[in-house]
């Protein structure tokens, strides 16, 4: 028996710290190599990492929420070192990830080295055998049996796409998986797993305590940061979206079948993108400590977005440069790689401008708070049906109310009403949003 | 100390893993370096794959000149003296092709904007190395790191190769001599590679196997044309026989070995001017620091561990190639190398491969793609098989490619008729391995394949009567 301390390694480039969010290990417990025992987050990533060595464990450095440095102790085993050698499965999926130099594993190393060499000799010629007629290592290849059909080209596009192949219905031949069978998953969505009903006829008594960590920490943190600095401003309108509605429709029930479907998102992207170069000011980052306001001429819009893990803001950039179904199938991507936990870092960081969508339960109207260091976010709510008075008579029109904040100190009353007239008028007149 | 360079990707080795590696990454931008300590080309090219086919190849053109020497010729084409090897000559032809590659490969990779380094790296970190060439030392800092040492010959101790009477498969390749007689001491795809060159050349080949047969990685059927090829040209196979001694006898140019090897409690003796050792090869990871990176290795400690990705277990140092694990191949290599350039510039890759093939060049070719019967059986596949034989294909008749008894045979899953393995037997049947190939990748049915037209007269028509056979309607056999 061998300790073996295990220490947090180094995850990614520039990373020195790293926040523990969950144990999947307890002191006692028996751990074979690569069994995961503990997710770490960073700036970057959450990243579960797998235990270097078969053994017990005898202690656990940390609690969830706590801070962990690079290099510092993490778990102590007792292990087998000579099962460090042994039992590595071949079949290792994720990089795993371990100390870089630790010693006890080199000594090890070095010691079964000479061992091998030696039984090498006594075999000889039988080495012939086992070293040339050994089978393909399976973990290089897609198991033939029970694997997915699909072409090179299929696999690669799924991948990148961040989609898993097994959860995609094949409609070639012995179910193959063809770029069509993308396409559709990709229009849906994916398949997102319903809540769990609960039981809610007993009375009541658990309190159950949540840990603030990960994600929701960071949340929290960023939240505070932006209601405490940001002197919000906020403001209501309504907008008359019976037009835009019926070009909807029509775009919707004309499109063909590789295009997305729309929702009134995507105009109001479009028309955001045409009108900014009129509002600079809000469409703009606010270093408060340094005093400087970097206006862009991008319009990189972040989507806020409720995921399972929480509310993530992925970003559509250079929406100025998109038609109407870029900007959709666009929105519909990096939405459901936030969702799905596959978006990269480049999609979750660079917004000039947020909107926040509250749209589907309904509500009249909310006050969004800002995404610092961002000065302005748009928040749209449900369309209804609403009687209006024009000309003297109640009409039947479908309206869409906007609430919007913006950052007081940089961005004045009037510019913020401005930038949401400006916004109404294009919406109420959908044809604009295609002119300019 | 000399100078520090510093690189986005640094590669050890410029075999098919690390030169591929290194031209993908100079195409995708990064600032590269390769470090080589011999030529570029590795194994595959200077001493590999590359000159035993130059050798193969002049065998077989060397075999059938003796036919039609023969008193009443052959094809009705009859020359009148007996053909005449110059062994010399055949090497240094031979040594043309392979400068002619190694000077591509080095063209390519300066091409791609890569700075090819000459020298022995080691490791003094696991992304710190010094590369030590003729009169310079230059330590160089990396981002990434791709180690494709590759690997080499395995020695039998009691009689190490010294490449004059005891020789290894590189030896082999520089004879400038043929041998009267020769023996070899491991019958896999090495060994009897060469095994039948040498007998086409006219050389006396014995093959002593430690297993039960030669080419164990092969079922029965596939390698049945093959042993009666060897029968026929009077090569002496011995199974199950462990070789025990070498003793070199006599002096000079007129220097012979005495082969003793025990077969079944029973000890015999050839008496040979070379014995050619094949009993497999070793991942190059001695010599170079490895010690120092922390890498961890296989369960055999034969390898470096790498996953799906060629990640080793310390980020951003990646393996590739024979120095990874078994299968040694080059084009494994190569599909990993390009595949880790790719990475390391941000793409979202994984080593997705169906299948990777499997040639030997031996008399007849043997191709394996996907899995054999037992295979596809051993993981509960209930299978429906086919075989074509070459005699029934025009174009084989043609090209007397049947004259080996050759066949192509498929295996397909009895409830979906997807594709799971093809081989083939036969002469010129390697050529055919890209489409089978192609298939398992591309998730074909036999009815893909059965309703694509093959062009007539060709070998390739063989394939789609097997996938017919399997379907049960071949045309051209019952």
């Amino acid at each position: 028996m061998v300790k073996h301390d295990f220490k947090l390694p180094d995850i990614g480039e520039g990373v020195v710290e790293g926040e523990i969010v969950d144990w999947h290990v307890s002191v006692g417990d028996s751990v074979s190599e690569d069994d995961p025992i503990v997710d770490v987050m960073t700036d970057k990533a959450t990243v579960t990492i797998p235990s270097p060595v078969s053994g017990v464990v005898t202690s656990l450095s940390g609690d969830i929420g706590d801070m962990v440095a690079v290099g510092s102790v993490l778990v102590q085993f007792d292990g087998e070192v000579s099962e460090v050698i042994n039992e590595i499965s071949d079949g290792i999926d994720e990089q795993v990830l371990e100390e870089t130099i630790e010693e006890k594993n080199t000594e090890a190393t070095e010691s079964v080295i000479p061992a091998i060499e030696e039984s090498k000799i006594t075999e000889s010629v039988e080495v012939s055998k086992e070293s040339i007629s050994k089978k393909p290592e399976v973990n290089d290849l897609m198991p033939l049996n029970g694997r997915i059909l699909a072409s090179p080209a299929v696999r690669r596009r799924a991948r990148e796409a961040g989609i898993q192949l097994d959860s995609v219905r094949g409609s070639g031949p012995a179910g193959r998986v063809r770029h069509a069978d993308l396409d559709t998953y990709i229009a849906v969505g994916g398949t997102i797993a319903g809540a769990v009903p609960t039981s809610y006829s007993a009375k009541r008594t658990d309190v159950t305590e949540v840990k603030v960590v990960g994600l929701r920490r960071k949340i929290a943190e960023q939240m505070v940061k932006s209601s405490n600095t940001i002197p919000h401003f906020s403001y209501f309108e309504e907008v008359d979206v019976t037009q835009l509605e019926k070009l909807r429709q029509l775009l919707n029930s004309t499109k063909d079948e590789s295009q997305v479907k729309l929702t009134y998102l995507p105009f109001i992207m479009l028309a955001l993108s045409k009108i900014m170069p009129d509002h600079p000011e809000c469409n703009a980052l606010f270093y408060d400590d340094e005093g400087v306001v970097n206006r862009h001429s991008a319009v990189h819009l972040g989507i806020a977005t409720q995921t399972e893990r929480g509310l993530y803001v992925p970003v559509v950039k250079h929406v100025e440069t998109m038609d109407i179904w870029n900007a959709a199938s666009e929105l519909l991507r990096v939405a459901n790689s936030a969702r799905e936990g596959s978006a990269s870092l480049d999609d979750l960081t660079g917004s000039t401008f947020t909107i926040t969508s509250l749209g589907r339960e309904g509500g009249l109207g909310a006050t969004p708070i800002i995404n610092y260091p961002e000065v302005a976010i748009l928040g749209v709510l449900k369309a209804r049906e609403m009687p209006v008075v024009e000309s003297g008579n109640i009409v039947v029109r479908r309206i869409m109310n906007l609430s919007s904040s913006f950052d007081h100190r940089v961005v004045d009353g009037a510019d913020g009403a401005r930038l949401i007239q400006h916004l109404k008028m294009m919406l109420e007149n959908p044809a604009l949003i295609f002119i300019r | 100390m000399g100078e520090i360079k510093k690189c986005q990707v640094l590669i050890i080795g410029a075999g098919p893993g690390g030169y591929v590696a290194a031209i993908r990454a100079g195409q995708l931008g990064l600032n590269t370096i390769i470090i080589e300590g011999d030529k570029a080309g590795g194994t595959c090219l200077i001493r590999g794959c590359i000159p035993s086919k130059a050798i193969i190849h002049a065998a077989e053109r060397f075999e059938s000149l003796k036919e039609h020497a023969k008193e009443n010729g052959h094809m009705g084409l009859k020359i009148n003296s007996e053909p005449e090897i110059d062994m010399a000559a055949l090497v240094s032809w031979k040594d043309g092709i392979v400068n002619r590659l190694n000077k591509g490969v080095e063209a390519l990779l300066t091409a791609a904007g890569v700075e090819i380094l000459h020298g022995w790296a080691k490791f003094s970190g696991p992304k710190n190395c010094t590369v030590t060439g003729e009169n310079q030392s230059i330590e160089i800092e990396a981002e990434n790191v791709i180690i494709a040492t590759g690997s080499s010959h395995i020695d039998l101790p009691f009689m190490p190769c010294d490449e004059d009477n005891i020789i290894s498969s590189t030896g082999a390749l520089d004879l400038q001599k043929l041998p009267k007689k020769i023996a070899i001491v491991g019958g896999g795809y090495i060994g009897v590679e060469l095994g039948c060159a040498f007998a086409k050349l006219g050389s006396k080949v014995s093959i002593v196997e430690g297993m039960d047969s030669i080419l164990g990685i092969f079922d029965r059927e596939l390698r049945r044309p093959l042993e009666i090829w060897l029968k026929k040209h009077g090569v002496e196979v011995f199974t199950k026989s462990l070789a025990k001694s070498a003793t070199i006898k006599g002096k000079g140019s007129g220097k012979k070995v005495d082969l003793t090897f025990e077969k079944e409690g029973e000890e015999i003796t050839l008496k040979v001017d070379k014995v050619l050792v094949t009993v497999g090869r070793k991942a190059n990871i001695d010599n170079c620091g490895i010690e120092n990176t922390g890498i961890r290795l296989d369960s055999s400690g034969r390898f470096i561990r790498i996953d799906r990705q060629c990640r080793t277990n310390i980020p951003g140092v990646y393996a590739i190639g024979d120095v990874s694990g078994e299968p040694m191949l080059a084009h494994r290599a190569s599909a990993q190398g390009e595949m880790v350039a790719e990475i390391i510039a941000g793409h979202n890759r994984d080593f997705d491969k169906v299948a990777i093939p499997a040639i030997v060049f031996t008399e007849p070719e043997i191709v394996s793609v996907g899995l054999l019967p037992d295979e596809a059986k051993d993981l509960g596949e209930e299978i429906i098989m086919g075989k074509f034989p070459l005699a029934a294909n025009g174009r084989a008749l043609t090209l007397e490619a049947e004259k080996t008894g050759g066949f192509i045979r498929v295996i397909a899953r009895k409830s979906d008729n997807v594709i799971l393995g093809i081989q083939a037997v036969g002469s010129h049947v390697a050529e055919l391995h890209g489409e089978f190939i192609l298939a398992l990748e591309m998730g074909a049915l036999l009815e893909d394949i059965a309703s694509t037209v093959h062009a007539h007269p060709t070998m390739a028509e063989a394939f789609h009567e097997g996938v017919l056979k399997t379907l049960g309607h071949a045309i051209h056999a019952s």
